[in-house]
Protein backbone atom coordinates (compact mmCIF):
# COMPACT_ATOMS: atom_id res chain seq x y z
CA UNK A 1 0.00 0.00 0.00
CA UNK A 2 2.42 2.67 -1.16
CA UNK A 3 -0.05 4.77 -3.12
CA UNK A 4 -2.87 6.93 -1.85
CA UNK A 5 -5.99 4.88 -1.24
CA UNK A 6 -8.51 6.80 -3.30
CA UNK A 7 -12.23 6.64 -2.66
CA UNK A 8 -14.06 5.08 -5.58
CA UNK A 9 -17.72 4.57 -6.38
CA UNK A 10 -18.50 0.89 -6.68
CA UNK A 11 -21.71 -0.21 -8.34
CA UNK A 12 -23.82 -2.75 -6.48
CA UNK A 13 -24.12 -5.80 -8.76
CA UNK A 14 -25.86 -8.20 -6.40
CA UNK A 15 -27.15 -8.47 -2.86
CA UNK A 16 -27.46 -11.95 -1.43
CA UNK A 17 -28.96 -12.80 1.95
CA UNK A 18 -26.65 -15.19 3.83
CA UNK A 19 -28.53 -15.51 7.12
CA UNK A 20 -31.33 -13.53 8.77
CA UNK A 21 -28.73 -11.05 10.00
CA UNK A 22 -26.18 -10.98 7.21
CA UNK A 23 -26.10 -10.11 3.53
CA UNK A 24 -23.36 -10.22 0.95
CA UNK A 25 -22.92 -7.21 -1.32
CA UNK A 26 -21.09 -7.65 -4.62
CA UNK A 27 -19.68 -4.40 -5.99
CA UNK A 28 -18.09 -3.75 -9.37
CA UNK A 29 -15.11 -1.43 -8.81
CA UNK A 30 -13.80 0.93 -11.50
CA UNK A 31 -10.32 0.87 -9.92
CA UNK A 32 -10.22 -2.70 -8.66
CA UNK A 33 -6.97 -3.72 -6.98
CA UNK A 34 -5.80 -7.18 -6.04
CA UNK A 35 -6.11 -7.70 -2.26
CA UNK A 36 -4.69 -10.16 0.25
CA UNK A 37 -7.27 -12.45 1.85
CA UNK A 38 -8.07 -11.09 5.32
CA UNK A 39 -7.89 -7.42 4.33
CA UNK A 40 -10.81 -5.00 4.55
CA UNK A 41 -12.32 -2.04 2.75
CA UNK A 42 -13.63 1.19 4.18
CA UNK A 43 -17.16 2.20 3.23
CA UNK A 44 -18.26 5.85 3.30
CA UNK A 45 -21.80 7.18 3.28
CA UNK A 46 -22.60 10.82 2.53
CA UNK A 47 -25.91 12.57 3.32
CA UNK A 48 -27.27 15.36 1.08
CA UNK A 49 -25.96 18.03 3.49
CA UNK A 50 -22.43 16.64 3.38
CA UNK A 51 -22.55 14.64 6.63
CA UNK A 52 -20.35 11.56 6.27
CA UNK A 53 -19.62 8.45 8.23
CA UNK A 54 -17.32 5.51 7.57
CA UNK A 55 -17.04 1.87 8.57
CA UNK A 56 -14.59 -0.95 7.84
CA UNK A 57 -15.82 -4.29 6.47
CA UNK A 58 -13.86 -7.46 5.79
CA UNK A 59 -13.55 -8.64 2.22
CA UNK A 60 -15.32 -11.95 1.61
CA UNK A 61 -14.27 -12.44 -2.00
CA UNK A 62 -10.94 -13.94 -3.06
CA UNK A 63 -8.41 -11.88 -5.04
CA UNK A 64 -9.12 -14.22 -7.95
CA UNK A 65 -12.55 -12.56 -8.33
CA UNK A 66 -11.12 -9.86 -10.57
CA UNK A 67 -12.95 -6.53 -10.87
CA UNK A 68 -15.36 -7.28 -8.04
CA UNK A 69 -15.47 -6.89 -4.32
CA UNK A 70 -17.76 -8.83 -2.04
CA UNK A 71 -18.47 -7.62 1.48
CA UNK A 72 -20.56 -9.65 3.92
CA UNK A 73 -22.15 -7.37 6.49
CA UNK A 74 -24.04 -8.20 9.65
CA UNK A 75 -27.04 -5.96 10.34
CA UNK A 76 -26.55 -4.22 13.68
CA UNK A 77 -30.02 -3.22 14.89
CA UNK A 78 -29.00 0.13 16.34
CA UNK A 79 -26.26 0.72 13.77
CA UNK A 80 -25.98 3.64 11.40
CA UNK A 81 -24.40 2.06 8.33
CA UNK A 82 -25.33 -1.65 8.32
CA UNK A 83 -29.13 -0.96 8.41
CA UNK A 84 -28.65 1.37 5.42
CA UNK A 85 -26.77 -1.33 3.52
CA UNK A 86 -29.35 -3.98 4.41
CA UNK A 87 -32.58 -1.98 4.08
CA UNK A 88 -31.93 0.79 1.55
CA UNK A 89 -29.21 -0.27 -0.85
CA UNK A 90 -30.36 -2.07 -4.03
CA UNK A 91 -28.52 -3.40 -7.09
CA UNK A 92 -27.55 -0.53 -9.37
CA UNK A 93 -26.84 1.84 -6.46
CA UNK A 94 -23.40 3.26 -5.98
CA UNK A 95 -21.37 2.85 -2.82
CA UNK A 96 -18.13 4.67 -2.02
CA UNK A 97 -15.28 2.46 -0.85
CA UNK A 98 -11.52 2.52 -0.52
CA UNK A 99 -9.04 -0.25 0.07
CA UNK A 100 -7.71 -2.83 0.37
CA UNK A 101 -6.47 -2.08 3.88
CA UNK A 102 -4.57 -4.08 6.50
CA UNK A 103 -1.47 -6.19 6.21
CA UNK A 104 -1.19 -8.46 9.23
CA UNK A 105 -4.38 -10.49 9.43
CA UNK A 106 -3.77 -11.93 5.97
CA UNK A 107 -3.13 -15.39 4.64
CA UNK A 108 -2.22 -16.43 1.16
CA UNK A 109 -1.22 -19.76 -0.31
CA UNK A 110 2.47 -18.77 -0.37
CA UNK A 111 2.44 -18.53 3.46
CA UNK A 112 1.65 -22.24 3.67
CA UNK A 113 0.23 -24.11 6.60
CA UNK A 114 -1.09 -26.15 8.19
CA UNK A 115 -3.83 -23.59 8.60
CA UNK A 116 -6.34 -23.37 11.44
CA UNK A 117 -9.12 -20.80 11.13
CA UNK A 118 -11.23 -20.04 14.18
CA UNK A 119 -14.38 -17.99 13.73
CA UNK A 120 -17.08 -16.60 15.98
CA UNK A 121 -20.23 -15.30 14.28
CA UNK A 122 -19.56 -12.89 11.43
CA UNK A 123 -15.84 -13.23 12.20
CA UNK A 124 -15.94 -15.94 9.56
CA UNK A 125 -15.95 -13.35 6.75
CA UNK A 126 -12.21 -12.64 6.35
CA UNK A 127 -11.53 -16.36 6.90
CA UNK A 128 -13.87 -17.16 4.02
CA UNK A 129 -11.79 -14.94 1.74
CA UNK A 130 -8.78 -17.09 2.73
CA UNK A 131 -10.68 -20.32 2.03
CA UNK A 132 -12.00 -19.08 -1.32
CA UNK A 133 -8.50 -18.01 -2.30
CA UNK A 134 -7.12 -21.37 -1.21
CA UNK A 135 -9.76 -23.18 -3.30
CA UNK A 136 -9.21 -20.92 -6.33
CA UNK A 137 -5.49 -21.74 -6.17
CA UNK A 138 -6.20 -25.49 -5.78
CA UNK A 139 -3.99 -25.38 -2.71
CA UNK A 140 -3.52 -28.59 -0.77
CA UNK A 141 -2.40 -26.85 2.44
CA UNK A 142 -4.02 -28.86 5.26
CA UNK A 143 -6.73 -26.58 6.62
CA UNK A 144 -9.40 -26.70 9.30
CA UNK A 145 -12.00 -24.23 10.39
CA UNK A 146 -13.61 -24.20 13.82
CA UNK A 147 -16.70 -22.02 13.64
CA UNK A 148 -18.79 -21.03 16.65
CA UNK A 149 -22.39 -19.88 16.14
CA UNK A 150 -25.43 -19.47 18.34
CA UNK A 151 -27.59 -21.79 16.23
CA UNK A 152 -27.45 -23.25 12.72
CA UNK A 153 -29.48 -20.25 11.48
CA UNK A 154 -26.54 -18.03 12.26
CA UNK A 155 -23.97 -19.97 10.23
CA UNK A 156 -22.81 -17.87 7.29
CA UNK A 157 -21.60 -19.71 4.14
CA UNK A 158 -22.81 -23.02 5.61
CA UNK A 159 -23.44 -24.77 2.27
CA UNK A 160 -20.25 -23.43 0.76
CA UNK A 161 -18.15 -24.60 3.72
CA UNK A 162 -19.78 -28.06 3.65
CA UNK A 163 -19.27 -28.20 -0.13
CA UNK A 164 -15.60 -27.35 0.23
CA UNK A 165 -15.18 -29.96 2.94
CA UNK A 166 -16.88 -32.61 0.79
CA UNK A 167 -14.75 -31.91 -2.28
CA UNK A 168 -11.38 -31.27 -0.64
CA UNK A 169 -9.72 -33.95 1.47
CA UNK A 170 -7.26 -31.43 2.90
CA UNK A 171 -10.04 -29.26 4.35
CA UNK A 172 -12.35 -29.97 7.28
CA UNK A 173 -15.06 -27.81 8.84
CA UNK A 174 -15.96 -28.11 12.53
CA UNK A 175 -18.96 -26.31 13.97
CA UNK A 176 -19.98 -25.60 17.50
CA UNK A 177 -23.36 -24.25 18.60
CA UNK A 178 -23.54 -22.24 21.78
CA UNK A 179 -27.34 -22.01 22.15
CA UNK A 180 -29.32 -24.56 20.18
CA UNK A 181 -27.67 -27.22 18.03
CA UNK A 182 -29.64 -28.57 15.07
CA UNK A 183 -31.76 -31.69 15.63
CA UNK A 184 -29.66 -34.83 15.78
CA UNK A 185 -26.44 -32.89 16.13
CA UNK A 186 -23.61 -34.97 17.57
CA UNK A 187 -20.82 -32.41 17.33
CA UNK A 188 -19.73 -29.63 19.67
CA UNK A 189 -22.39 -27.72 21.57
CA UNK A 190 -20.56 -25.23 23.77
CA UNK A 191 -18.31 -22.20 23.61
CA UNK A 192 -14.87 -22.89 22.20
CA UNK A 193 -12.60 -24.03 25.03
CA UNK A 194 -9.12 -25.43 25.39
CA UNK A 195 -10.25 -29.06 25.06
CA UNK A 196 -12.14 -28.39 21.83
CA UNK A 197 -9.29 -26.38 20.40
CA UNK A 198 -6.86 -29.14 21.37
CA UNK A 199 -8.91 -31.72 19.46
CA UNK A 200 -9.24 -29.63 16.32
CA UNK A 201 -5.60 -28.53 16.25
CA UNK A 202 -4.23 -31.99 17.09
CA UNK A 203 -3.02 -33.14 13.65
CA UNK A 204 -1.33 -29.78 13.10
CA UNK A 205 0.16 -29.49 16.58
CA UNK A 206 2.47 -26.54 17.10
CA UNK A 207 3.08 -26.08 13.40
CA UNK A 208 -0.36 -24.55 12.90
CA UNK A 209 -0.76 -21.02 11.61
CA UNK A 210 -3.86 -19.77 13.33
CA UNK A 211 -6.20 -16.93 12.38
CA UNK A 212 -8.87 -16.06 14.93
CA UNK A 213 -11.68 -13.63 14.20
CA UNK A 214 -14.77 -12.96 16.25
CA UNK A 215 -16.07 -11.22 19.34
CA UNK A 216 -13.45 -10.17 21.86
CA UNK A 217 -14.37 -12.80 24.46
CA UNK A 218 -13.99 -15.62 21.93
CA UNK A 219 -10.73 -14.26 20.54
CA UNK A 220 -9.28 -13.80 24.02
CA UNK A 221 -10.25 -17.33 25.05
CA UNK A 222 -8.83 -18.90 21.89
CA UNK A 223 -5.62 -16.87 21.79
CA UNK A 224 -4.93 -17.47 25.49
CA UNK A 225 -5.52 -21.22 25.05
CA UNK A 226 -3.15 -21.33 22.07
CA UNK A 227 -0.46 -19.54 24.08
CA UNK A 228 -0.93 -22.10 26.86
CA UNK A 229 -0.47 -24.85 24.28
CA UNK A 230 2.88 -23.18 23.55
CA UNK A 231 2.07 -22.24 20.01
CA UNK A 232 4.60 -19.56 19.00
CA UNK A 233 2.82 -16.19 19.27
CA UNK A 234 3.94 -15.12 15.80
CA UNK A 235 1.77 -17.96 14.43
CA UNK A 236 -1.36 -16.54 16.11
CA UNK A 237 -3.08 -13.66 14.36
CA UNK A 238 -6.24 -12.11 15.67
CA UNK A 239 -8.95 -9.75 14.60
CA UNK A 240 -11.61 -8.71 17.09
CA UNK A 241 -14.81 -6.80 17.27
CA UNK A 242 -17.20 -5.76 19.96
CA UNK A 243 -16.78 -4.59 23.52
CA UNK A 244 -15.03 -6.51 26.28
CA UNK A 245 -18.00 -7.02 28.54
CA UNK A 246 -21.25 -8.87 28.14
CA UNK B 1 -14.16 16.08 1.87
CA UNK B 2 -16.70 15.82 -0.92
CA UNK B 3 -18.33 12.50 -1.59
CA UNK B 4 -20.90 10.83 -3.70
CA UNK B 5 -24.30 11.41 -2.08
CA UNK B 6 -25.56 8.04 -0.84
CA UNK B 7 -29.13 7.67 -2.11
CA UNK B 8 -31.53 7.57 0.80
CA UNK B 9 -28.90 8.12 3.49
CA UNK B 10 -29.60 10.76 6.11
CA UNK B 11 -27.23 9.69 8.86
CA UNK B 12 -27.46 9.76 12.58
CA UNK B 13 -27.10 13.23 14.03
CA UNK B 14 -25.92 14.08 17.48
CA UNK B 15 -25.97 17.32 19.43
CA UNK B 16 -23.52 19.87 18.03
CA UNK B 17 -21.39 19.77 21.18
CA UNK B 18 -20.81 16.04 20.58
CA UNK B 19 -20.57 16.31 16.79
CA UNK B 20 -17.82 18.92 17.14
CA UNK B 21 -15.69 16.45 19.10
CA UNK B 22 -15.89 13.71 16.46
CA UNK B 23 -13.00 13.74 13.97
CA UNK B 24 -13.97 13.27 10.29
CA UNK B 25 -15.38 9.85 9.42
CA UNK B 26 -15.62 8.77 13.07
CA UNK B 27 -18.69 7.56 14.98
CA UNK B 28 -19.40 7.64 18.68
CA UNK B 29 -19.24 4.55 20.90
CA UNK B 30 -20.07 4.20 24.56
CA UNK B 31 -18.52 0.74 25.01
CA UNK B 32 -14.77 0.16 24.69
CA UNK B 33 -13.93 -1.95 21.62
CA UNK B 34 -10.81 -4.12 21.64
CA UNK B 35 -8.42 -4.48 18.70
CA UNK B 36 -5.09 -6.20 18.70
CA UNK B 37 -3.09 -8.22 16.23
CA UNK B 38 -2.20 -11.20 18.42
CA UNK B 39 -2.64 -12.80 21.83
CA UNK B 40 -2.90 -10.57 24.89
CA UNK B 41 0.35 -10.71 26.90
CA UNK B 42 0.00 -11.36 30.64
CA UNK B 43 3.25 -10.16 32.18
CA UNK B 44 3.33 -10.58 35.98
CA UNK B 45 3.92 -7.29 37.76
CA UNK B 46 7.08 -8.59 39.47
CA UNK B 47 8.59 -9.12 36.03
CA UNK B 48 7.31 -5.85 34.56
CA UNK B 49 9.61 -2.90 34.03
CA UNK B 50 9.61 0.34 32.08
CA UNK B 51 12.73 1.58 30.31
CA UNK B 52 13.77 4.78 28.59
CA UNK B 53 16.66 4.17 26.22
CA UNK B 54 18.20 5.09 22.90
CA UNK B 55 19.48 8.64 22.56
CA UNK B 56 19.64 9.43 26.27
CA UNK B 57 22.74 9.97 28.39
CA UNK B 58 22.04 6.95 30.55
CA UNK B 59 19.04 4.69 30.18
CA UNK B 60 16.70 4.34 33.13
CA UNK B 61 14.50 1.41 34.15
CA UNK B 62 11.71 1.39 36.70
CA UNK B 63 10.22 -1.68 38.34
CA UNK B 64 6.43 -1.80 38.76
CA UNK B 65 6.70 -0.62 42.38
CA UNK B 66 9.05 2.20 41.46
CA UNK B 67 6.78 3.23 38.61
CA UNK B 68 3.81 3.41 40.98
CA UNK B 69 5.73 5.88 43.12
CA UNK B 70 6.20 8.34 40.27
CA UNK B 71 3.92 11.38 40.34
CA UNK B 72 0.68 10.41 38.63
CA UNK B 73 -2.30 12.39 37.49
CA UNK B 74 -5.79 11.79 36.20
CA UNK B 75 -6.67 12.54 32.61
CA UNK B 76 -10.08 12.80 30.94
CA UNK B 77 -9.58 12.58 27.20
CA UNK B 78 -11.37 11.70 23.95
CA UNK B 79 -9.87 8.79 22.00
CA UNK B 80 -10.27 7.89 18.33
CA UNK B 81 -9.44 4.53 16.75
CA UNK B 82 -8.54 4.27 13.07
CA UNK B 83 -11.28 1.62 12.80
CA UNK B 84 -13.68 4.58 13.07
CA UNK B 85 -14.87 4.66 16.66
CA UNK B 86 -14.42 7.59 19.00
CA UNK B 87 -15.01 7.42 22.73
CA UNK B 88 -15.47 10.65 24.66
CA UNK B 89 -14.33 11.52 28.18
CA UNK B 90 -12.30 8.41 28.94
CA UNK B 91 -10.80 8.59 32.40
CA UNK B 92 -7.25 7.44 33.10
CA UNK B 93 -4.63 7.55 35.81
CA UNK B 94 -1.03 7.55 34.71
CA UNK B 95 2.38 9.15 34.60
CA UNK B 96 3.06 12.00 32.21
CA UNK B 97 5.88 11.43 29.73
CA UNK B 98 7.18 14.80 30.99
CA UNK B 99 7.62 13.22 34.42
CA UNK B 100 9.46 10.24 32.93
CA UNK B 101 11.78 12.55 31.00
CA UNK B 102 12.86 14.28 34.22
CA UNK B 103 14.81 11.11 35.00
CA UNK B 104 16.93 11.16 31.82
CA UNK B 105 18.97 13.56 29.77
CA UNK B 106 17.74 13.31 26.19
CA UNK B 107 20.31 13.86 23.47
CA UNK B 108 19.34 17.06 21.60
CA UNK B 109 19.50 15.20 18.28
CA UNK B 110 16.62 12.90 19.35
CA UNK B 111 13.45 13.84 17.49
CA UNK B 112 11.42 10.62 17.43
CA UNK B 113 10.39 7.94 19.86
CA UNK B 114 9.66 4.26 19.33
CA UNK B 115 7.28 2.91 21.93
CA UNK B 116 7.71 -0.85 22.41
CA UNK B 117 5.57 -3.43 24.11
CA UNK B 118 5.28 -6.98 25.35
CA UNK B 119 4.44 -9.22 22.42
CA UNK B 120 6.72 -7.25 20.07
CA UNK B 121 4.36 -4.38 19.21
CA UNK B 122 5.97 -1.06 18.32
CA UNK B 123 4.74 2.38 17.26
CA UNK B 124 6.63 5.54 16.35
CA UNK B 125 5.90 9.09 17.51
CA UNK B 126 7.47 12.54 17.12
CA UNK B 127 9.16 13.53 20.41
CA UNK B 128 7.61 17.00 20.35
CA UNK B 129 4.15 15.38 20.40
CA UNK B 130 4.95 13.35 23.50
CA UNK B 131 5.84 16.25 25.81
CA UNK B 132 4.00 19.16 27.45
CA UNK B 133 1.19 17.01 28.73
CA UNK B 134 0.39 15.38 25.39
CA UNK B 135 1.17 11.77 26.37
CA UNK B 136 1.13 9.57 29.46
CA UNK B 137 1.66 5.99 30.55
CA UNK B 138 -1.64 4.86 32.08
CA UNK B 139 -2.19 2.03 34.55
CA UNK B 140 -5.77 2.75 35.61
CA UNK B 141 -8.92 3.16 33.53
CA UNK B 142 -12.17 4.26 35.15
CA UNK B 143 -10.60 4.03 38.62
CA UNK B 144 -9.66 0.35 38.16
CA UNK B 145 -6.40 -1.35 37.21
CA UNK B 146 -6.14 -1.38 33.42
CA UNK B 147 -7.57 -4.61 32.00
CA UNK B 148 -5.02 -6.67 29.99
CA UNK B 149 -7.28 -6.60 26.89
CA UNK B 150 -7.06 -2.81 27.00
CA UNK B 151 -3.29 -2.84 27.43
CA UNK B 152 -2.77 -3.51 31.12
CA UNK B 153 -0.77 -3.45 33.23
CA UNK B 154 0.22 -0.20 31.49
CA UNK B 155 -0.31 1.42 28.12
CA UNK B 156 0.79 4.59 26.44
CA UNK B 157 -2.00 7.11 25.83
CA UNK B 158 -1.53 9.81 23.20
CA UNK B 159 -5.07 11.11 22.80
CA UNK B 160 -4.46 13.48 19.89
CA UNK B 161 -3.35 10.66 17.58
CA UNK B 162 -5.24 7.56 16.39
CA UNK B 163 -5.33 5.03 19.17
CA UNK B 164 -2.93 2.52 17.61
CA UNK B 165 -0.24 5.04 18.65
CA UNK B 166 -1.30 4.49 22.27
CA UNK B 167 0.71 1.28 22.58
CA UNK B 168 -0.85 -1.39 24.79
CA UNK B 169 1.37 -3.43 27.15
CA UNK B 170 4.07 -0.78 26.91
CA UNK B 171 7.51 -1.59 28.31
CA UNK B 172 9.57 1.33 27.15
CA UNK B 173 10.44 4.26 24.93
CA UNK B 174 13.45 4.35 22.63
CA UNK B 175 14.62 7.80 21.53
CA UNK B 176 15.78 8.10 17.92
CA UNK B 177 17.22 10.72 15.59
CA UNK B 178 15.25 9.61 12.51
CA UNK B 179 11.65 8.55 12.14
CA UNK B 180 11.10 4.81 11.67
CA UNK B 181 7.82 3.01 11.11
CA UNK B 182 6.47 0.82 13.91
CA UNK B 183 4.24 -2.24 13.52
CA UNK B 184 1.11 -0.82 11.86
CA UNK B 185 3.08 1.97 10.19
CA UNK B 186 4.99 -0.77 8.30
CA UNK B 187 1.70 -2.35 7.22
CA UNK B 188 0.13 0.55 5.36
CA UNK B 189 -1.02 2.76 8.20
CA UNK B 190 -0.07 6.44 8.37
CA UNK B 191 3.34 7.34 9.75
CA UNK B 192 1.81 10.14 11.91
CA UNK B 193 -1.91 9.38 12.46
CA UNK B 194 -3.73 12.64 13.24
CA UNK B 195 -7.48 11.86 13.33
CA UNK B 196 -8.43 15.51 12.65
CA UNK B 197 -6.47 15.36 9.38
CA UNK B 198 -7.80 11.84 8.78
CA UNK B 199 -4.26 10.46 8.48
CA UNK B 200 -5.42 6.83 8.49
CA UNK B 201 -3.34 5.15 5.84
CA UNK B 202 0.01 5.63 4.16
CA UNK B 203 -0.50 8.38 1.58
CA UNK B 204 -3.51 10.05 3.27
Amino acid sequence: MQSVLEWQAGTVRAIRPETKQTKSFTLALPNWMVHRPGQHYDVRLTAPDGYQTERSYSIASPPEQVGELELTVERIADGEVSPYLHDVLVPGDQLEVRGPIGGYFVWEVSLGGPLLLVAGGSGVVPLMAMLRHRAAQHSTVPTRILYSSRTADYVIYHDELDGLAASDRAFEAFYTFTRQPPAGWTGYRRRIDTAMLGEVIKPFDKRARVYVCGPTLLVEAVANALVQMELPIEQIRTERFGPTGA
Amino acid sequence: MAGLISRGFLGRRRPAEVEDRLPPGQYLVTDFPVLSAGPTPHTPLDRWSFTIEGLVRSPVTWSWDEFQKLASQTYTVDISCVTKWTKLDTKWLGVSVDTLLEAVQVDPIARYVMAYSDGGYTTNLPLDEMVKGQAFVAYQFDDKPLDPVHGGPARLVVPHLYFWKSAKWIRGLRFMERNQPGFWESLGYHIHGDPWKEERYSGD
